[in-house]
This record gives structure tokens, sequence and C-alpha cells, in this order.
């Protein structure tokens, strides 16, 4: 069998790599480059609008070096999850930047795009029918949550990414895909074992972050008949057992185990061994391939709309007694709030967060020291943008002058904004946690195909 | 005594996906990860980040020193009153404990 050299410039594009290692990699002739294009880490507003979270002139850049690189070496050159979330929306802007920069260059490429998200009525009937299988946690559905979802996308493995291979595009847009898939399709197509593909795979998905120099982004990686050898492209950079190995354990709640779409890898078995200085030898992992045909799901919906102000207490008593003086507050802004706008508990939710003492854990925050100042951060979320910004201005002037006790002088605080709340929007929410079964892989998934 | 954060290599939390996240303690060698291992149990665990004992997994990986630690979050990342999008800085709450 055909050993696969998959060539991984960085965890993700948009973050950065060093070019010198790139070049590196360039010379050792890849049979293809692979880089990841998003995730769900920031949050759940880039599904919830299908919008990227990098910028476009990050985007741009990055891209366009890949591009002059897979052009000189007539390779293809692969993403997963464009615009971070791999709504349908950001295959075709990836695919805008992708011609622009084919213009620019006077390349001609072949372009293949993968799309997969799904439309609510087909992830409705497929709920109705039920091919839906709940994952740990159990998040619960129901068909009037389905329809409130804004984007929903399927995670892609590596047969749908090797079916755009099978088009002999140039350039593969895929939306939203394992981390994996990206990597391990090449190789499993040129026969590579499934175990030690997808094992490979997952210590190459972030690039140069199994390395001693996360930073450097450039990873090499070659998969043989059974084992795999990873190494870094920058010079300073190297890859020990220890590195590789630890990487399993990023991101994922199981160490040793790791779903992908038709099965699950299992490291307990693997080896590691230095073969230099640089380069580590990986042997062992297990592949167990499931008997049905699963692909993971996830989903965002408007769970809200929300403002934010910000009140700083200096005042001496004032920090001493803050959450006092906050609870007392709340209390005393909920009824107003009820009473003066006519709404009910349920309604809206205040929450107060005190910056300084326990923003960050909350209620498991377990020192408590004494701040000189602290901010108090209020975020106000409801059911529409005009009763957030309507409760905003409500409270507004008893977070400025809210006294602790009942007789002292009316007390001011410092607002640092004017207007003092700002306009959030929307609140998004992840709102699937389960995987859909299908009985052709493709069927969910779209092909399109156009050449520059 | 000093704090866990201070005798050991590294200690680090991400999310694994939006439900969950997951803690990794990296000891210094073999006699740091089997005292830590002994003391650090799942009453422990479950009264510093307030989660029912049966929903903690705790991986002990041995060829690594490292001893791993995942729970369902609190909170579904980005909800209305998640407070650490990444779930990063839960390793804090370990980092300052004394065993």
């Amino acid at each position: 069998m055909k050993t696969t050299k998959v060539l991984v410039p960085s965890g993700v594009l948009g973050l950065g790599f060093d070019l010198t290692a790139f070049k590196n990699g360039l010379k050792l002739s890849p049979d293809i480059i692979s880089i990841d294009g998003g995730s769900t880490d920031s949050g759940p507003f880039s599904l919830g609008t299908g919008t990227s979270k990098y910028s476009r002139a990050s985007i741009k850049s990055e891209w366009k070096t890949l591009m002059k690189a897979r052009q000189k070496l007539n390779i293809p050159l692969v993403i997963g999850s464009c615009g971070t979330c791999g709504t349908n929306n950001m295959v075709d802007w990836m695919e805008d930047i992708t011609i622009e920069i084919s213009k620019e260059l006077n390349h001609k490429v072949k372009i293949a795009k993968l799309y997969c998200e799904i439309p609510n009525n087909q992830l409705l009937k497929n709920y109705k029918n039920g091919l839906l299988t709940d994952l740990e946690p159990k998040v619960k559905i129901n068909e009037k949550l389905i329809k409130s979802i804004t984007h929903a996308v399927a995670l892609a493995g590596a047969e749908q990414i090797q079916a755009t291979l099978d088009k002999k595009a140039d350039i593969i847009l895929a939306g939203r895909t394992t981390d994996t898939a990206i990597i391990a399709a090449l190789p499993l197509l040129n026969g590579s074992q499934p175990g030690i593909t997808w094992h490979g795979a997952k210590v190459a998905e972030c690039g140069a972050l199994c390395s001693t120099d996360p930073t450097s982004g450039v990873i090499m990686i070659e998969f043989n008949d059974n084992d795999f050898i990873i190494y870094p492209l920058s010079k300073k950079a190297k890859c020990t057992p220890e590195t590789v190995s630890a990487h399993m354990l990023y991101e994922n709640a199981d160490p040793f185990i790791l779903h992908e779409p038709g099965g699950y890898m299992n490291v307990k078995k693997a080896t590691y061994k230095a073969i230099n200085e640089k380069k580590v030898q990986v042997k062992g992992a297990q592949w167990i391939k499931e008997k049905n045909y699963y692909v993971k799901l996830e989903g965002a919906r408007i769970s809200g709309y929300q403002t934010s102000s910000l009140v700083l207490l200096r005042d001496e008593r004032y920090v001493k007694n803050a959450e006092n003086w906050s609870s007392k507050l709340k209390l005393f802004l909920i009824e107003e709030i009820k009473k003066r706008m006519n709404l009910k508990t349920k309604d809206f939710d205040l929450e107060f967060r005190h910056i300084g003492k326990n923003a960050t854990l909350g209620d498991l925050e377990l020192k408590n020291s004494r701040p000189i100042e602290i901010g108090v951060l209020c975020i106000v979320t409801s059911k529409s943008m005009e009763i957030s910004v309507e409760i905003s201005k409500l409270i507004n002037p008893f977070l400025l002058h809210y006294p602790l006790t009942k007789y002292e002088e009316l007390p001011t605080f410092a607002f640092p904004f004017s207007p003092v709340h700002s306009e959030r929007g929307a609140l998004y929410e992840f709102s699937l946690n389960q995987k859909l079964k299908l009985n052709d892989p493709m069927s969910i998934f779209k092909i399109e195909l156009k050449e520059t | 005594m000093r704090k866990l954060g201070s005798i050991v290599n590294n200690i680090r939390s991400k999310n694994a996906g939006p439900y969950w996240v997951t803690i990794d303690i990296f000891c210094k060698n073999k006699k740091n990860y089997n005292d830590i291992k002994n003391k650090l149990n799942i009453l422990l665990l479950s009264k510093l980040f307030k989660i029912k004992k049966e929903k903690i997994k705790t991986f002990k990986i041995d060829n690594l020193n490292v001893i791993k630690i995942s729970f369902p979050r609190l909170l579904v990342q980005g909800h209305m009153n998640d407070r650490d999008m990444h779930g990063a800085q839960y390793s804090v709450i370990l980092s300052e404990i004394i065993l």
C-alpha cells in the first residue's frame, strides 16, 4: 500500500502558522494539505447566525498562502468546517474567497463543495421517524424546539470527504466535519488501517499542539500500513512520545475513545516510540466498526435577547458590601420591573456578576479576597430586544444611585459608558446533542462542483 | 502545605464539546501521581464542582502520570448564565486546593 503524507499547517485557518516551517513541509512532497476551519469552541453564536468567528482578511491571507502551495505541488487542498460553524452559507463564503484569490493569482482550479446543513423540516422528519439517538448528557428536544433552530449541521466523516476526493477536485471546501475526517480521508482511501489512521488524525488535528512548540503550527503526518509517523516542521519543535500521547486528552472527555461516523477508535493498546529526536512512530490503536452509521448533529437557536450594563464600585464601604448591595438591589428591581412593565418573573432574567470578586467561577469560587474595586456586570435577557432595552433603561437610575441603607445620602457610582447599556442582540444556545442514523452516508450531504 | 497547582507540572481545563468539561492534571512523576490519585476522590470533586458523584468520570493514565476528570457542564456552553465559554478556568479550582 501507498504511504500517505498529510501536511497540516495549523489547528485552524485564521490562527496563523510559521511560514518557514510550512515551506519545509512542502519540500517533503505531501500528498494533501488539510486544515480545519472551525469548531464549537467559541460558543453558539457562529452556528446560530451562520457567521465566521475569524475575520475575512485573516482567512483570505492564510488561504492564499495555502492555495499558492497547492498550485505549485498540484495536490488537493481541503478545509473542513468552513467559516467556524460549517453551515452552507459559510461554504459559499469560503468559495467566494477562493474564487477571488484564484482571479488574483490567475489560477484555474476545480472546487468541490460539501454541504452539511440539515433544514428543519428534514430534521423534524428524521426525529418523527425515530432516527435520532440522544447522546450524553441528554438534551431534551421536541417538535417546537426543532422548528426554532436557526442552523443545524451534521458532522461529516471520512466517507463524505472521500466522495469529494473522488471528484478529482483541487480544492475541497467542506461544511461541518469532524476535526479528524479531513486528515483521515485520504490515507483511509489509500488503504491505511482505520484504527491507526483515526488515531493519527486525532493527534494531528490541532497542528503542532502535539509538539513541544504549539504556536509553530505546522505538522507532517505519514500514514503507513500499520503505523503512523508524526513530526513538526519548525526547526525548534519536537514531537516526543509524551507530547503525542498527551494529545488524545485534549478537548476529549474520554482519553481512550474517539467516536467518528461509522464507529469508534480505541487507543488503549497504542504504543509510542521516538524514532529520532523529532519524530514519533505510533502503532496499535483499534477501530471498532458499528452496525449502524451515525453522524453527530449540532444545532443552535435563539434563546432570548440580551443587554449588558457595567457599573463600577470604588467606595470602600460599597466594595466591602457589594454582594449584599446587589442582592438587595436585584430584589427591588425585579419587583419594579414586574410592576412598571406588567411582566411576570419568567418573562426576564436579571443577573449581576461581580468582577473582581467571583465573576468567573460564581458560586464555585473558594477564595474571598478584598478587592479595591468591583465591576458589577448587569445582564438582562428577555424574549425581545425591546423588552431587554426597556428593562435596562428602567434599572439605569438605580444602578447609579441605589443606597446600601435607607437613611443615607444617595450615592453615585461610576458608569464607564454612555449609554450605560449595550445591546448584545440575540442570544444563541446550542440545542442538539443527538446523532442521526443514516442508511446511506451521503443521503443528507450534497456535493457541488465549480471550475474557475 | 502547598497548593495542588504548585506541586504538579500543569492543570488545564477545556470544553469537550458544548456539553462537557474536561480537566487534565499532569503530575511530575510516579510518586507525585500516586499521591494525588489517592487523595483526589469523587466526593471531593463532587463538592468542588457541585456535580453529582455519579456524573463525574475520572481516568487514571498510568503511562503519562495524568489524572483526567470529565463531567457534564452545569450549564450548556453559551447559556445565558454561563460565565466561561471555553470552560478554561475550571482548572483554577483544583490548582488552588490543598490536598
